[in-house]
């Protein structure tokens, strides 16, 4: 199972940091899978021109074939001006229509203000439906008062982190079963 | 109707169009060679007009796993190794190439062939070509519809004066050799949306419509918006043909097409497109009411002569060889299709 942690912005440290503590879950508890994060911070990325997602090259060409090879994405975004990050979306934008189609995503969101709670719900999970999807429902809410010093020090968002990464994993198995029977039953 | 080589009191045309893919046999995963492919295409023509077909294509791709970029050169071979059979692109990528170099090249294609050749020009669905060509793919619009036009005027027009924004300009030129009789038949290729299907109407020319799957009531709209932008720009649509294209495969019963042609179609997507075909979208392919012609011979005549009543179309045209289908299994269908399903068709569709 490959999954792959996207990290969603350019500016700040905080969803990084969520990241990591996310990818090093993943690992932990389930050494099978073969995690890979992109910090989209780490990564020069063009603009969305429209052309088939196997036509970019470099660090776009890199990030989106990765994605698209992924059997889940566990998305990492903070929240800016009351919506997703540039940077998220034009990752959306590179990709083809149907680009979650077999795929599992799930999210955490960090933000400077609770009333930013239902930005991802309101914002990001219609993104994800249309993309095709399969959306793991309950998402990973932080807020400033969650970090001290380039760490999370509540516990209580380590345990939902922990909660997110194993329905991400456990979801992925689920919806891959059930395709493989279903599919055996088509014969052909 | 009669400028475009097509007779209605035949019947339906039946057609074979290849993109000329050049993919590994996804069951063995050997590949063939470039070559191999190439005489492949030819033979597949040849085949082709000796079972009866109407009509046959070739695609240009400029980009990995396509043999066929020279689509002209091949057309040329396939010209020499037929007899009745009429041929054309599939498409020709009118957008990075120069009308006046098309327009001689299948002038000249009109001339060795007898009067059968035809143009289909296309935006390509993949823009590569763009960067390999020169071409800026913010001008993908502008570019085609300019040089569509042109195209359009070369062939209507013995002496050429136009100026544009992509091309210099033409004064007093004659574009030589002209086809057969004077013109030859250029079609506008459409992606199944009504947005190109309604530019191709408001052009007045003829419409190559391609369909990956889906009802066909869904690409009727696209034909309507087709006939009404005609009829609204002061064009007859009963003197316009539509042509539709898409996967095909004939096998003894449905079961055993969908069993033979999934992984071809899936593993071809894959490569090509960069996503496969979701199997239970394939499934629905059988479906009587699915435009996919797959099933056996029986079911895709009655699928063909259902899309025929709904669309009211001149030409279909059969894909059947994407994805590295060894060539064993494109000279059965094409002995079922000479066999069983033209004479049935044609049976049904003819006036007579």
């Amino acid at each position: 199972m490959k999954i792959v942690g996207l990290s969603g912005s350019k500016v700040g440290s905080k969803t990084r940091i969520a990241m990591d503590y996310s990818v090093k879950s993943l690992t932990e508890k389930f050494p099978n899978t073969e995690a890979t994060l992109i910090d989209l911070a780490e990564y020069d990325v063009q603009f969305s021109d429209g052309r088939n997602y196997l036509d970019y090259v470099g660090d776009t060409g890199y990030v989106v074939k990765t994605i698209m090879e992924a059997d889940a994405i566990i998305i990492g975004t903070p929240i800016f001006q009351a919506s997703i990050p540039a940077t998220l979306k034009n990752i959306f934008d590179l990709l083809p229509v149907n680009a979650f189609r077999d795929k599992v995503v799930s999210m955490l969101v960090t933000a400077g203000s609770s009333k930013h709670y239902l930005i991802a719900e309101q914002q990001l999970k219609p993104i994800l439906a249309y993309m095709k999807a399969q959306i793991v429902q309950t998402y990973v809410f932080i807020e400033e008062t969650d970090f001290y010093q380039k760490e999370i020090t509540n516990d209580d968002v380590l345990f939902r982190i922990d909660r997110l990464v194993e329905d991400t994993v456990v979801l992925t198995e689920t919806f891959t079963k059930i395709r493989e029977v279903k599919e055996a039953e088509y014969n052909f | 109707m009669e400028k475009y080589r097509i007779d209605q009191s035949k019947g339906l045309e039946f057609g074979i169009y290849t993109l000329g893919d050049h993919l590994p046999n996804p069951l063995t995963g050997e590949r063939i060679s470039a070559e191999q492919r190439i005489r492949e295409i030819i033979e597949y023509a040849k085949l082709a007009d000796q079972a009866g077909i109407d009509f046959f294509s070739v695609g240009e791709s400029h980009q990995e796993f396509f043999a066929t970029q020279a689509h002209a050169v091949v057309l040329s071979a396939i010209a020499q190794a037929t007899e009745k059979i009429k041929i054309a692109s599939s498409s020709t990528i009118i957008s990075t190439s120069d009308p006046v170099r098309v327009f001689e090249n299948f002038a000249t294609l009109d001339l060795i062939s007898g009067g059968r050749a035809e143009i289909v020009a296309g935006r390509a669905s993949r823009i590569g070509l763009f960067d390999l060509l020169g071409y800026s793919v913010r001008d993908y619009e502008g570019l085609f519809e300019e040089k569509f036009d042109l195209l359009l005027k070369i062939n209507e027009e013995e002496v050429v004066n136009w100026s544009g924004e992509f091309r210099a300009p033409l004064r007093n030129a004659e574009v030589l050799p002209r086809p057969q009789n004077g013109s030859m038949p250029i079609w506008r290729a459409v992606g199944g949306s009504p947005a190109s299907a309604i530019k191709a109407g408001n052009a007045g020319v003829p419409m190559f419509m391609a369909h990956l799957g889906g009802p066909a009531t869904i690409f009727k709209r696209t034909v309507d918006a087709y006939r009404d932008a005609a009829q609204n720009s002061g064009f007859d649509p009963s003197e316009l043909p539509v042509a539709t294209a898409g996967f095909f495969y004939a096998a003894e019963t449905s079961q055993q097409a969908l069993k033979d042609m999934y992984p071809h179609i899936n593993e071809g997507m894959k490569r090509t497109n960069g996503q496969g075909f979701p199997k239970q979208h394939f499934a629905q392919g059988v479906d009587p009411h699915n435009v996919m012609n797959i099933g056996s011979p029986q079911e895709i005549i009655e699928k063909i002569l259902y899309q025929h009543e709904l669309f009211g179309h001149q030409r279909y045209i059969a894909q059947i060889d994407f994805g590295g289908v060894p060539f064993e299994r494109l000279m059965k269908n094409i002995e079922l299709i000479g066999t069983e399903i033209l004479p049935a068709i044609k049976k049904y569709t003819a006036n007579n």
